[in-house]
């Protein structure tokens, strides 16, 4: 008797149990906790974070827990959480030219007012596997210094004043901003969903589109003007107070990428902007974003589109993450009655295929 | 900690307004695809996310819910859907076609014939039947606007030419109301001619693609065809093992490793429900047998 898919209650809970035992690992070594995943992963938890769009350090690190490090698993767990929220308002624009810089770099000049700072990085590290870290290393505390009372203004506004790159659009205060998330996406979309749809998109989606335009699918040559990094004040306009409240600090990456333009018929030639933004310290992840921001912008700024990397609707409908993890996992699912489906054709295709005598050379020249 | 609240059937309300605004929409064009600001649902894209955030929002307290998917109530997602509603809504499921208010499904049509007041939610992975001609939404839309399906008549056409038949076994296209080409989910094309001037709601929902659709009861459903190659439904030509039904869409099952099959029904309440008012087929109440193929 065909019992096949009976009983498959009892086995989704068991499976689940079963999830739940490897997910701890071995009993007798010590359980990781939130504060250990937020302190020590914390580059994890600022990517779980911005691609999951929710600003909360302590949800990100339960979610790694209990994604088994899986990070786009983390990161769905984030967003079927946030979309429950309920939507008190939009916060005022962050001003990342006040943002109190822990790292600020530009390769586009150098020296700059404020100074390059390098900060926590990567960067001229050797990587070489350190087997000190293995377990019980004390590093050396940080070295100090009295903050630098001289202001940082971003580079891109030292070139915006002499009028060498093109200025930000200003932000109209009466417009609300478009949210990807509570109303459906339609195409051409304008920059603000843009720039949404690339702050959630996939890091390493955005790394290889970013990375395509500069081997010359899409190309226009990016400068890194500026990347920094540092803690920005939230405020959101309170109705019934009638100002802005703070609502405290974020952490926050900002890459401003310079580039070039050719000019046209109406406007001088000029560089041209390239933005990405992101919480926590997301460098590839604010790089990426904006290389694949300016070359988006080519119908904007009458380049022809030919690649990949400029095609917004190519981009925007495939760089969201769990969105494609969904749907190439589906495949798990199953779909016996459309193979079934296909199979029966199959069969007669092949039947007339055999009963034509298809091996004639004279027939398959007719077709 | 924000230890998360859920509402009835887990959407807030702000957002069951919005599906049922797209969903009232979609019942007032038949077949045109309404586009939604689909939700991250607590499953995967791809699992049925449209599906669930329709029947989330039209379900009340006095709903009786079933979920099949491969026509069956007893496939993994199927449970997993049906206990997050049991769970969320706390709504009273059964596996009884009859006695279902709202039915979700996925990749079938019940056996059993619908009747007035019952919903019939599609759980749909690609809304766009024009998708795999021309894959800019840009185009699509402007396509279904104009009703210029030339396209798709040359797709079916060259099939025609290549193979001697339109090679289009599931998620066979329809045109609804005689305005709108629609992409009935990836049912057998079997289950296409169910859809026409059937007395139930049926509504699609796309949630990775954030599209709703609706066919309102008693539409007219016609699946794309020509004179001279009309639409034709395919069944494996046998009776179903267990009940002997020779008028259900059969899964063939793969019995061992030289060659063995069966073939029972896919609809699991359809066959049970004829098992208990006495059909037998050749494989029921007798242990597993070798069938001859075919």
């Amino acid at each position: 008797m065909y019992v096949a898919v009976k009983g498959g209650e009892r086995a989704i809970e068991n499976a689940h149990r079963l999830l739940a035992h490897e997910r701890r690992g071995d009993r007798d070594v010590p359980e990781v906790t939130l504060d250990q995943i937020s302190g020590q992963l914390s580059l994890a938890v600022d990517r779980v974070m911005t691609e999951g769009s929710l600003y909360d350090r302590e949800l990100a690190a339960l979610a790694i827990k209990q994604a088994r490090g899986d990070m786009i698993e983390a990161i769905f767990l984030v967003r079927a959480f946030r979309a429950t929220l309920p939507r008190l308002g939009a916060t005022e624009p962050v001003d990342t030219g006040t943002m109190r810089v822990r790292r600020r770099i530009s390769s586009t000049f150098k020296d700059i007012p404020g100074g390059q700072v390098l900060g926590p990085t990567f960067d001229y590290t050797h990587r070489l596997l350190d087997p000190q870290l293995a377990e019980g290393h004390v590093p050396e505390p940080p070295a100090t210094s009295e903050p630098s009372p001289a202001a940082m203004p971003r580079v891109t506004d030292i070139l915006g004043r002499d009028g060498l790159i093109e200025p930000s659009p200003k932000a109209d205060a009466d417009a609300t901003v478009g949210d990807l998330t509570r109303e459906p996406l339609g195409f051409p979309a304008e920059r603000d969903l843009r720039l949404q749809n690339l702050a959630r998109a996939d890091e390493g989606f955005l790394l290889a589109l970013g990375y395509s335009s500069q081997r010359g699918y899409g190309r226009n040559h990016p400068f890194a003007g500026e990347i920094r990094l540092g803690e920005v004040e939230v405020e959101f306009f309170a109705e019934d107070a009638g100002f802005a409240v703070p609502l405290g600090p974020v952490t926050m990456t900002e890459c401003q990428m310079v580039n070039q333009f050719k000019g046209s018929s109406t406007e001088a030639p000029c560089f041209t902007r390239g933005y990405g933004l992101a919480f926590g310290q997301s460098e590839r992840k604010t790089m990426s974003m904006a290389l694949v921001d300016r070359t988006l912008r080519a119908r904007e700024l009458g380049e022809e589109v030919v690649a990949p990397a400029q095609d917004e609707e190519f981009v925007m409908s495939h760089s969201d993450n769990v969105q494609a993890t969904g749907f190439v996992e589906h495949l798990k699912l199953p779909h016996y009655v459309d193979f079934q489906s296909e199979l029966g054709l199959l069969r007669k295709l092949r039947r007339e295929f055999e009963a034509a005598g298809a091996s004639s050379p004279l027939r398959e020249a007719a077709e | 900690m924000n230890v998360p609240a859920y509402n009835f059937a887990y959407l807030d309300e702000q957002t069951k307004r919005m599906i049922r605004r797209a969903i009232l929409k979609a019942i007032a064009i038949p077949g045109y695809q309404v586009p939604f600001a689909s939700r991250e649902m607590p499953m995967p894209y791809g699992w049925g996310t449209g599906g669930v955030q329709v029947t989330a929002a039209i379900l009340g307290p006095a709903d009786v819910l079933k979920v099949i998917d491969q026509g069956s109530d007893d496939t993994t997602n199927a449970i997993s859907i049906r206990k997050f509603f049991a769970k969320t809504a706390g709504v009273a499921t059964t596996t009884s076609t009859a006695d279902a208010t709202v039915i979700q499904t996925r990749h079938r049509i019940p056996e059993a014939p619908l009747h007035a007041g019952q919903v019939l939610v599609y759980q749909v992975p690609i809304p766009e039947p024009l998708r795999f001609l021309e894959p800019r939404e840009t185009e699509t839309r402007r396509m279904h606007a104009l009703g210029e399906y030339g396209l798709m008549h040359v797709k079916l056409y060259e099939d025609i030419a290549r193979f001697g038949h339109i090679a289009t076994s599931y998620a066979y296209p329809v045109k609804v109301n005689a305005r709108y080409v629609m992409d009935p989910s990836p049912t057998p094309k079997f289950d296409n001619p169910k859809m026409d001037n059937c007395p139930a709601l049926q509504l699609f929902g796309a949630g990775r693609e954030k599209r709703i659709y609706a066919i309102p009861p008693h539409t007219s459903v016609v699946s794309l065809d020509f004179k001279d190659h009309p639409f034709t439904r395919y069944r494996f030509d046998a009776p179903c093992a267990l009940c002997g039904a020779e008028d259900s869409y059969l899964d063939e099952i793969v019995t061992d490793d030289r060659g063995g099959r069966m073939f029972v029904c896919s609809d699991t309440d359809y066959c049970g429900t004829r098992q208990a008012s006495g059909h037998r087929g050749t494989e029921s109440a007798a242990p597993h047998k070798e069938l001859p193929l075919g």
